[in-house]
Formats: structure tokens, C-alpha cells, sequence
């Protein structure tokens, strides 16, 4: 028998640029166990939601984190009317479609591109990324943020688009189609990408199952499940669209779901707008009742999971909530083993982890005063730079 | 099975366990259920009915701790959430993860955050509070209000 070794992988890995900790266990070059450990990023919004008022709390969870910036208040204000139960007013539901698509393909350039990038295939990084700019630009336009939208509240969206905008943002989104073509062909064609991806880091279908695998994690392992077209909400039931579904469940499969998965979106965003209704965008929401409510999203990495209590006040009395990375990421016991050591990396970015949605955490002193302000900040980054400066010229 | 169906067949099932249903919505089904047979239940809807577990929430309610599992049947548009209730003095409930993974790292955060005690499951180790937490400190609990004091080092500046 070969020696066992530990790898540690974490929790500052210069790859997967959030903390979290991987022990491998190692056989040679053969990956036979392995351990994760979570909470370097804990940051309490749970807790941090119960203190706020219900339209508060919107702009805390949005800054769960920055890339599913629309996910988690889209899923929240959905639990917030089910408390009662209501509907939102038509308009609104185009307007929260055409933002919730905007962002998954911005999520899944994103991730195209650190799949490239761990691939040490940088051609295909630099063009997603180029790419994903252009989607930014698209939602900017449209909220006037690139990132955290801030368009959503209980009982609809704040801001409308303006409809002088709609023929640019068409024709954006249009420009778009042929680079994502060209990206789609060189990933399906590439053998280079072939080789490091096909068969690597298989999930079954009973395992996507067992482990309640979310999103595009389970789509390339055949669990045909995708909360837009369950349970349909918003405005996903009044445009054409399919559910990208793959059966291999490896690594190239879940590239290729999010590909295939962008187009989609470019479909739905393309008719929505062009279908735009008129009327409210806001159902002026005066008070929830007691009672509790779930509220669910597809986020690009998957379902996207709030349950809210509320007892009549106008703070919830309990938020939880649920990211996709939390089911996810527990499956690398079932991918990873039985690898080499080379391909874990992209294994384990292979479910496009967010470890930020997964813990939501912030750290607080108990006299409740600041423990740095602005000024602090800057100081501090100063008195480094000046000691940087001090070591290098020695 | 349609939507009529599965709920009387689950009230039927287990007639002993099941405390009352509340329907609440088209697509939302709140089942109070005895703790002692909840591994029951849950797979029974798990493995037969062919759900998806969503995910746990456990919330402290003051007078009892209560978690309440919830589970989609993507099929027909229904999430059932299954409901028990603990005494705060008798925190012990069986664990689910032997029966289905997905329900492994969701009772380890109840486990830190709640203290609920879940017999059975394979690895009760903390997922996300820091290693030196204080034991027996739990911050979702409803009279959880400052940090311990020992819990917090050298993050200041002088």
C-alpha cells in the first residue's frame, strides 16, 4: 500500500480566493479521502435580518454576497408575500425576471472564466470576462448598479426601467449571442479542455439525489429540477424557454449546462422586454400579518432557499437562509475521491462554490462601537504600504 | 398520487404521529408531527413520495425550540415542512443524516446554533462558528444577546 499523506488546500488558497479549508488524504497521487471545513466568513445576517425591518433587511441579505446580489432578495420577498399570501403587480414580475437572468449570466461568465482559469487556460478567462463586462454594462443600464441592484422590495421592485432604454439593452443583449457562440464551439471542439474535464469528477444521479444537489450540479447529473419550471413564479411561466439537462454528470457537462443555460436566459430576457406590461411596479405593502413564508429563486448555482416568520411586528422573528453552496458543496465526498490530486481543484470549482452565501457571518464588537472607520482604514493600509516600502529597499 | 392524495396518505400512514395539518396555501402544507417519528416520516416522503429536501429551520419560540423540515415535490408544486417541537430541557431529536446526506452539515449548524442534540448522526463536528467558542453558548437562541466576552481576541487596535 502507498503512504498516506495529508494536502492541505486552504484556507487562503491562491485559486479559490474565498477561505475555506480542504484536507486531501492522498495515496500517491490518488485522492482517498477528504475533509472540508467552512466558517472562516461567518457572518451572522441571519441573526442581523431579525433586528431589521422587513425593508431593511432587503439591502442586508443583498449584501450576503456581491455575484447572487439579486438571488437572495428575490427569494426573500418572495417569503415575505407568501407570509401574507399576495401577488405582485405584473410589470414588477417582468422587471424581477429580466434582473434574476441579467445575473445568471453574469454568475455564469464568471465562473467560466475561473473554470479557464484553473484550467490554466487563460484564453478562455480573458474572453468570458470580456464578455461579462458587456452584461454588466446591459445592468447598469437597467438599475443603474452593476452589481447589488437594489430593485427589489416586499410587494415588488423600486425602480422601473425606462422605456428609452429597452432598444439599447436589446441590441446589447443581441451583440452578445455571437461571442457566446464562439465561446460555446471552442469549449465543445477544445481538446485540451476535453482532456482535463470528460469523466473527471463524476456525480451520479443517485448521488446528486442523496445529497440534494442543487442547480446546474444536478442538471449535468440528469435531476431534472429547476425551480422556475416547478414552481413557477415571476414571469417564467409566460415566456419560452427549455431546462438545460446533461446525463454524464462530470465536470465538462456542468461547463456545458451553464453555457447552454446562458443562452436561455438571453431568450428570456430578450422576451420579456419585449412583452414589457404596463401598470404598478409596487403593490404598496402597509403591513405583514403574522405567519411564515417561503420564498424560493434559481439562482445561477441553484435554488436559493428563505424562510420567514413574522409575529406581526415589523421585523421578521426568524430568517433563515438557505444558498445552493450549502448542498453543493458537501458532494465533493462523492467527486473528489478516488481522483489525482491535479484534478480536485477544478472538481471542487466545478459546483461553483460561494462561500460567502454559504456562511453569513459579520464580526461585531460587544460595545457595539466601531472597531475601524474610514479613517482607520486608510491609515492602516498607509502604515503597510510604508512598511512594505521600508523591507523592499533594505 | 395527486396533491389530496399524498396528504391523506401521509395522514393515514401515520395517524399516531401526525398532530394536525395546516394547509396553508396551493403549494404549502405545514404537517405538526411527534418528534420520536419523524426518520418515519421523513422517508417515507424522502424515498416514496420522491421529494427533495429543501433544507431544515430551527427557531427558538421562546417557550420551545422548534425545527421544521421542509421537502418539494417538484411534480406537483408542493412543499410539505414537516414540524416538531422540543422541550428547551429535552433537546434530542434523531438525525437524518444517516437516511439521506443532504441532511449531514444542516443538523451540525442546528447542533452550534441551537444546541440541539441530534442522536445518530456520523460527525458532529461545528461547520460554522470558530473553534474557540465558548461551549454551551448558542447565538440563535432567543436570549442570546452579547458575544462572550472570552470569544473575542486581539481584534481591536491600540
Amino acid at each position: 500500500m502507498a503512504k498516506r499523506t495529508i494536502v492541505p488546500i486552504g484556507p487562503y488558497h491562491p485559486l479559490l480566493e474565498e477561505p475555506e479549508f480542504f484536507t486531501l488524504t492522498v495515496e500517491g497521487e490518488r485522492v482517498v479521502d477528504i475533509d472540508a471545513q467552512v466558517g472562516y466568513n461567518h457572518r451572522g445576517i441571519e441573526k442581523l435580518s431579525e433586528m431589521k425591518t422587513f425593508d431593511q433587511s432587503v439591502f442586508v441579505i443583498e449584501r450576503i454576497c456581491g455575484i447572487c446580489s439579486t438571488s437572495h432578495p428575490f427569494a426573500f420577498t418572495r417569503a415575505v408575500e407568501n407570509v401574507i399570501p399576495m401577488e405582485v403587480p405584473e410589470r414588477a414580475k417582468y422587471i424581477r425576471t429580466v434582473i434574476g437572468e441579467g445575473e445568471r449570466i453574469h454568475s455564469h461568465l464568471l465562473w467560466l472564466g475561473l473554470a479557464g482559469h484553473f484550467l490554466g487556460y487563460n484564453t478562455v478567462y480573458m474572453w468570458a470576462w470580456k464578455l461579462r463586462e458587456e452584461i454588466l454594462d446591459v445592468m447598469e443600464i437597467l438599475s443603474g448598479n452593476r452589481n447589488n441592484y437594489a430593485m427589489f422590495r416586499p410587494g415588488g421592485v423600486r425602480r422601473d426601467f425606462r422605456s428609452e432604454d429597452i432598444p439599447l439593452v436589446l441590441k446589447k443583449i443581441d451583440s452578445i449571442k455571437p461571442t457566446l457562440e464562439m465561446l460555446h464551439k471552442a469549449v465543445i471542439d477544445d481538446p485540451v479542455l476535453h482532456a482535463r474535464t470528460k469523466g473527471v469528477g463524476v456525480l451520479t444521479e443517485e448521488e446528486a439525489i442523496d445529497f440534494c444537489a442543487l442547480g446546474p450540479t444536478s442538471r449535468a447529473s440528469g435531476v431534472a429540477k429547476d425551480v422556475r419550471k416547478d414552481l413557477p413564479y415571476a414571469a417564467y411561466d409566460r415566456v419560452e424557454w427549455d431546462m438545460i439537462v446533461t446525463h454524464n454528470g462530470d465536470v465538462f457537462d456542468k461547463l456545458i449546462v451553464r453555457i447552454l443555460e446562458m443562452f436561455e436566459s438571453i431568450k428570456i430576457i430578450e422576451q420579456c422586454l419585449k412583452n414589457l406590461p404596463g401598470g404598478e411596479i409596487d403593490a404598496d405593502l402597509k403591513s405583514i400579518p403574522p405567519g411564515e413564508g417561503i420564498g424560493t429563486h434559481e439562482a445561477p448555482r441553484g435554488e436559493c432557499f428563505h424562510y420567514v416568520r413574522s409575529d406581526g411586528t415589523n421585523s421578521p422573528a426568524r430568517h433563515k437562509v438557505r444558498a445552493p453552496t450549502f448542498m453543493n458543496l458537501p458532494t465533493y465526498k462523492a467527486t473528489v475521491v478516488g481522483e489525482t490530486i491535479s484534478d480536485a481543484t477544478i472538481i471542487l470549482a466545478a459546483i461553483d462554490p460561494c462561500y460567502c452565501c454559504t456562511e453569513r457571518m459579520a464580526v461585531k464588537d460587544t460595545s457595539g462601537k466601531k472597531m475601524y472607520n474610514g479613517q482607520d482604514l486608510i491609515r492602516l493600509s498607509q502604515e503597510k504600504t510604508e512598511k512594505l516600502r521600508k523591507t523592499r529597499n533594505k | 398520487m395527486n396533491r389530496t392524495e399524498i396528504l391523506s396518505s401521509i395522514k393515514n400512514r401515520f395517524s399516531q404521529s401526525v398532530i394536525s395539518v395546516l394547509d396553508k396555501h396551493e403549494d404549502r402544507v405545514y404537517i405538526d408531527i411527534k418528534p420520536e417519528s419523524l426518520v418515519e416520516i421523513a422517508t417515507y416522503v424522502f424515498k416514496d413520495l420522491g421529494a427533495r429536501f429543501n433544507i431544515a429551520t430551527g427557531l427558538d419560540t421562546r417557550y420551545l425550540i422548534e425545527i421544521l423540515y421542509h421537502f418539494t415535490i417538484d411534480q406537483m408544486n408542493l412543499m410539505i415542512s414537516l414540524r416538531v417541537k422540543l422541550q428547551k430541557d429535552k433537546l434530542v431529536i434523531d438525525s437524518l443524516a444517516p437516511v439521506f446526506e443532504g441532511a449531514n452539515w444542516i443538523e451540525r449548524e442546528m447542533n452550534e446554533m441551537l444546541g440541539i442534540e441530534f442522536r445518530g448522526h456520523p460527525d458532529m463536528r461545528r461547520l460554522l462558528l470558530p473553534d474557540d467558542w465558548p461551549e454551551g453558548v448558542y447565538p440563535l437562541r432567543a436570549e442570546y444577546e452579547e458575544w462572550d466576552e472570552n470569544a473575542i481576541r486581539d481584534r481591536g487596535i491600540e
